[in-house]
């Protein structure tokens, strides 16, 4: 009986260990911020799109399959810029490197640094819509009345047909939405870049 | 102010420590700066009452206002409110705000306090034979941050929330953006600190629960040999622990979007307001078995007792709850089917929620199988224990239907799914909460209740809850959205009917009032162990109510008892 540990001792030992448990319980909360970014990143989840390097995209093969992009352009509430494609949708058989282009302008009286945010509709087409050339990949400055293309070169992965879940997707929507950027901090945008 | 306990602690110390002389200390002390386990639970049970009686009105303003179709009371309230003539945005606002504070109410306030709190704090001690929690003062400060929270809340409800009014309505799931850039003022600030609170009080209870079944239980008696309850609220505990910080992360970072310029769940900065909802449901749905648990617990205490037989598959029963406890983790994104969950995850989810049911199964079964065959008396506590199981597995059937993702898609934020979650809390876990009020009343309080007066209340209870919820499976079904105060004529008989079951439960709770100041004024003297030859556990070997300082000579615990 000698051995055993006061049970003050016992008790606060207990508790210790409990309360490491809560806050790293609290550190997974915190953590999963960049995880869930990463998750996004590395599956595609929630319709996260590629981005690929030149190097990279001209490996790729053309397969003998046909997919349609669809294109859609949303502003941010109170956010003083027209944004809209200049087509519709565009077809091309899979694995094949198309250009699009927005079309952009300032109808605001000062200039406006624009930010995109994106995804695809189906969600599980993400992972297989590789960008190679984005202005999404930068935010986007625009003068007073300035208007402006904005380009984007993609391609759709030709594993696409391999995948029961995304190999019967016709047709994929590509979304965008400017925010504006001043809205968010510097440091923000830090942290949002990577995935861009 | 600390050192008038100190001196009652160490007087009662050297002056009575060798027999239980009930030697309490003044009024002040004892109930505001209490580190006594009963106390502190006597305390949770009536906060736990009083948030009760508001989060229960205000879901009376709901059915009053939903009765018919039209916006009929709602302005008026806001007018109040408000303190100026509120226009038709106010009265919708408001409309968020009630629904919002009943569901927080209910939740954090209500069943948390009561079942945990009230009822673990009173009853684990005595259970395993220890003579009072880990740690007292620890246990003082958990019921204090609960009351501040409570306090946060309601005062969120006179500042302003939008521009539309006053008050937080972001539902109790506080989803961004609309908890985020959706309401600018203040009161969504109070509401969420009310969370952070109320989290910490429940996290540090959760410490202290653990700590002490762990390392204060009699000589003798093994995990293995704890009561049900007991074991319920260990579960509970651990649930608490690991998912109560979690929502912490999630709402301070909320905290953050709204007042100090970060995105974590705003896309223009590069954050997904998505996350939220996983972060939110990680601690939300494993809350949802806080909640629950201890019910179970107290259910397979009251059917032993009054089945005068020990639980059926006691081990079965204990990692039952471990199992719910542990699969309760990872189903989260069953509350998220229509954000876009691929195929696959929702397959996953699916039968991941689904296999709950095993172990919920399980003890379903065990409780039925205890009664099998076992001399059972209908006193008032197996009564409302019996109708849990029923309103319970009522509950239950429907999560099963709703874990499909596919059925989901349709039936996501309809009354369907109101009906679902009231049928397994506000019917059941409240119906056990109910169940362990009349189990253990007299021996809280050391006067009898009117069984009489408890079987109306379970009665009257019983078709006015289901009056009350029965009928939204059908609005739900057809179609009618949750969190709306108003709707297509179409729903107007079931509405009717739902509001009119409000009323009778209403009846009932003043029936239980009753039993309550008649138990005080008229009710028999209790005694020790007044439920008889059933009643095995513990707490049944002490007077009713028992010493102030009880177990000051550890009982043991023979190797042939049984739970």
């Amino acid at each position: 009986m000698k051995a055993i540990a006061s049970p003050d001792n016992r008790n606060r030992r207990t508790a210790l260990v409990m309360a490491a448990v809560a806050l790293a319980m609290l550190g997974l909360g915190f953590a999963a911020v960049p995880l869930y970014r990463i998750f996004c990143q590395v599956t595609g989840f929630g319709g996260t799109t590629m981005r690929v390097s030149e190097a990279q995209a001209s490996s790729v093969k053309v397969a003998d399959g046909h997919i349609s992009v669809r294109f859609d352009a949303n502003v941010d509430r109170g956010m003083g810029w027209r944004f809209q494609p200049q087509q519709v949708t565009q077809d091309m058989r899979i694995g094949q490197r198309k250009q699009a282009f927005y079309w952009a302008e300032n109808t605001s009286s000062e200039p406006i640094t624009g930010v995109a945010s994106f995804n695809v509709e189906p969600e599980q087409a993400g992972k297989y819509f590789n960008k190679i050339q984005c202005f999404c990949f930068n935010q986007q400055t625009l003068q007073p009345g300035q208007k402006v293309d904005m380009p984007v070169i993609y391609y759709v992965d030709p594993a696409i047909a391999d995948d029961p879940e995304a190999r019967d997707i016709k047709q994929i929507t590509l979304s965008y939405t400017f925010h504006n950027a001043a809205k968010s901090t510097a440091k923000a945008l830090d942290r949002a870049d990577p995935a861009r | 102010m600390a050192t008038t306990a100190d001196q009652f602690q160490a007087h009662d110390d050297h002056g009575h420590a060798h027999h239980d002389a009930d030697h309490k200390p003044a009024f002040f002390a004892r109930w505001f700066m209490s580190t006594n386990h009963k106390d502190i639970g006597t305390l949770y049970l009536i906060f736990a009452i009083f948030a009760g009686i508001i989060g229960g009105g205000i879901s009376g303003i709901m059915r009053l206002e939903l009765a018919h179709p039209g916006i009929q009371y709602l302005g008026a309230i806001a007018t109040w409110m408000d303190g100026k003539p509120a226009e038709m945005n106010d009265a919708l606002h408001l409309w968020n705000v009630l629904i919002t504070a009943h569901g927080l109410i209910m939740v954090f306030f209500l069943v948390m306090p009561a079942i945990i709190g009230g009822f673990g704090n009173w009853f684990v001690p005595l259970m395993i034979g220890a003579p009072d929690m880990a740690f007292p003062r620890m246990n003082n400060v958990s019921f204090w941050l609960t009351v501040a929270g409570f306090c946060s809340l309601m005062t969120s409800a006179f500042m302003p929330g939008d521009a539309t009014g006053n008050g937080a309505g972001i539902g109790w799931t506080a989803y961004a953006p609309l908890s985020t850039y959706g309401s600018n003022g203040p009161a969504t600030d109070f509401a969420i600190f009310s969370l952070h609170l109320a989290g910490a009080g429940s996290i540090m209870g959760a410490i202290n629960f653990i700590t002490t079944i762990f390392n204060m239980r009699a000589p003798g008696m093994t995990l293995h040999k704890m009561p049900l309850f007991v074991w319920s609220v260990l579960v509970t505990a651990f649930l608490l622990l690991l998912a109560l910080p979690v929502l912490a992360a999630a709402i301070t970072m909320l905290i953050t979007d709204r007042n100090f310029g970060t995105t974590f769940f705003d896309a223009s900065g590069g954050g997904d307001p998505v996350l939220y909802q996983h972060l939110f449901w990680f601690f939300g749905h494993p809350e949802v078995y806080i909640m629950i648990l201890p019910a179970f617990g107290i259910v397979s205490q009251i059917v032993s007792t009054f089945s005068k037989k020990p639980v059926f598959g006691y081990l079965g029963m204990a990692y039952a709850m471990v199992a719910i406890g542990v699969v309760g983790f990872i189903v989260w994104a069953h509350h998220m089917y229509t954000t876009g969950l691929s195929l696959n995850t929702k397959m996953y989810f699916t039968a991941a929620t689904m296999v709950i049911a095993v172990p919920t199964g399980i003890k379903i079964f065990s409780w039925i199988a205890t009664m099998w065959g076992g001399s059972i008396e209908f006193k008032s506590p197996m009564v409302w224990a019996i109708g849990f199981i029923f309103l319970f597995v009522l509950g239950g059937v429907t999560g099963v239907y709703l874990a499909n993702g596919g059925i989901d898609d349709v039936v996501h934020d309809t009354y369907f799914v109101v009906a679902h979650f009231h049928y397994v809390l506000s019917l059941g876990a409240v119906t056990g909460l109910f169940a362990g009020f009349y189990y253990w009343f007299p021996k809280m309080s050391g006067r009898m209740h009117s069984e009489f007066l408890a079987h109306v209340h379970f009665w009257i209870f019983f078709v006015g809850v289901n009056l009350i919820f029965f009928p939204q499976h059908f609005l739900g079904l057809q179609g009618m959205p949750r969190r709306y105060p108003d709707y297509a004529p179409a729903y107007e008989h079931w509405n009717t009917l739902s509001s009119w079951g409000y009323a009778v439960m209403g009846v009932s709770m003043i029936v239980w009032f009753i039993n309550i100041i008649y138990s005080f004024t008229m009710g028999k003297k209790a005694e020790g162990n007044y439920w008889g030859e059933g009643a095995t556990t513990l707490e049944w070997t002490l007077s009713s109510p028992p010493p102030f300082h009880q177990f000051e000579t550890l009982p043991v615990i023979d190797d042939k008892d049984h739970h």
